[in-house]
């Protein structure tokens, strides 16, 4: 078949453009997560930043991905650096699944659980870290899961400001009208989220509270 | 806390007070004393105001107006964490933590506390077996229990910081006939047995009769009276009459508890 030649042709350039993808997306998830869970804890601990936080998420969410790519060029310090901008534009993406499915797991942890632990003595810290949390878990992880996919296909724009990926194929193949070219990027990406999905997915069957 | 002998009260309410959140007075000027060692039984209607009442011991709701004070010491200046580790809780929905298993369920104050392995394993072993439960079931899911066995373990759990207090929100009040007749008597002989302090809500007449040393009957905010459930049957109050005898015949709960 002419694209399987065509892939095992080019693997050394596709590998290498799937490794670039998978920074792209593993970065900027690390960062949504690292700024997003603490956003949705405090949005539900206290009701007044739970509108600006989440509405903030929403409206990011909201702008074309190429026109955020944009927005983002004349950045300093980022628009030197294009897989950086990528990386800061995947993590503005991703931020609203990882605060809101945060905001909604702490919230649908049993009332009678969370009365008995305060109940008990608990100090709310350890209320959150021992109870509140664990069983949000799950919850959590399928909005991590969600940011991850989104990114997957995201990323692929990131080619169009020069970040690499697998985005590079994709928009040459549509410069020069290659279907091939086309296919050799999108299959990877494609793989790539249906891996991630499945993977997550998984992890986050095991971690449900029974 | 400071055990304070001087004062005969576990618990008073003194002039207390407390507005919901949306302006109504739920209850205020409640006074009511809790003695040591007995099993208080606060009866009344949904919305009578008992469950707020058990709450401002614990302070998991602070009064309005008023002051509680638990062993002569008023609850606001007490550290809260400290208050609440020293009171025992039981709530109808137990709030067992679903992902820890019975064993941890009942250790985690005492680990919190710090004790070492062995003491909370001892400590968890015995109150198993307070609780009329196999030492196997140390190692289930709150899931694997039936509901009998989680209100037991509920219950213990409550006990595993050695508190000298227990405030019980209907704890029975989920279980099947069977099973809640039978805890009702064990947890009686269990409080006797124990010398505990107990605050206990229900707005079941026969659960009252059989488990407490006095009831205290709640009517929208207001404390009608406190009497022992022999006087309740005889009361002239007229509440107390018409739970009475929407009941039917009280007596012979009372003799059913046997010799105290």
């Amino acid at each position: 078949m002419n694209l399987l030649h065509f892939l095992s042709q080019n693997s050394d350039q596709i590998l290498e453009s799937t490794g670039e993808h998978l920074w792209l997306v593993g970065i900027s998830t690390l960062l949504a997560v690292v700024i997003g869970i603490p956003l949705g804890i405090l949005s539900e601990r206290w009701p007044g930043w739970n509108k600006p936080v989440l509405g903030g998420a929403n409206v990011i969410q909201t702008i074309p991905s190429l026109a955020l790519f944009g927005f983002l060029l004349p950045v300093p310090w980022l628009g030197g650096r294009a897989d950086r901008l990528a990386i800061l534009a995947l993590t503005l993406y991703a931020l609203l699944p990882v605060i809101r499915n945060t905001y909604t797991g702490i919230r649908g942890v049993d009332p009678a659980v969370v009365e008995a632990g305060r109940g008990m003595g608990l100090t709310e810290r350890q209320l959150l870290w021992r109870v509140q949390l664990p069983l949000a878990l799950n919850v959590i992880l399928s909005g991590v899961r969600v940011a991850v996919v989104i990114s997957v296909g995201l990323a692929t724009i990131a080619a169009a400001i020069g970040a690499g990926g697998l985005g590079e194929f994709i928009f040459r193949g549509l410069a020069m009208v290659n279907n091939q070219l086309i296919l050799a990027g999108a299959i990877p990406a494609a793989a790539l989220a249906l891996l991630a999905d499945f993977g997550l997915g998984q992890l986050e069957k095991r971690l449900r509270p029974r | 806390m400071q055990p304070n002998t001087g004062a005969a009260a576990a618990i008073e309410f003194c002039d207390v007070a407390y507005t919901l959140p949306n302006g109504r007075v739920l209850f205020s000027g409640l006074n009511l004393e809790v003695r040591r060692g007995e099993m208080l039984v606060m009866l009344g209607r949904s919305g009578s105001g008992k469950t707020t009442a058990l709450k401002l011991i614990n302070r998991l709701l602070e009064p309005s107006a008023g002051e509680v004070r638990v062993n002569g010491t008023s609850v606001a200046q007490t550290d809260v964490i400290r208050l609440r580790r020293s009171i025992g809780y039981v709530i109808q929905d137990v709030g067992l933590f679903p992902h820890y298993t019975v064993e941890r369920n009942i250790g985690l104050v005492p680990r919190i506390e710090g004790w070492d392995e062995g003491r909370i394993r001892g400590r968890v072993t015995e109150l198993l077996k307070l609780a009329g439960l196999d030492d196997k079931l140390a190692r289930r899911y709150p899931h694997e229990l039936s509901g009998g066995q989680r209100q037991r373990v509920g219950v213990v759990r409550a006990l595993a910081a050695e508190p000298a207090i227990l405030l019980m929100d209907e704890p029975f009040g989920a279980l099947d006939a069977l099973s809640r007749d039978q805890l009702q008597r064990e947890f009686l002989a269990l409080q006797q047995r124990l010398g505990m302090t107990v605050v206990f809500v229900t707005h079941d007449l026969h659960e009252a009769l059989l488990l407490g040393s006095r009831i205290a009957l709640m009517e929208e905010g207001k404390l009608e009276c406190v009497v022992s459930p022999e006087e309740f049957l005889r009361s002239s109050n007229p509440l107390a009459a018409a739970y009475v005898r929407a009941f039917g015949n009280g007596a012979n709960v009372i003799a059913k508890r046997g010799p105290e």
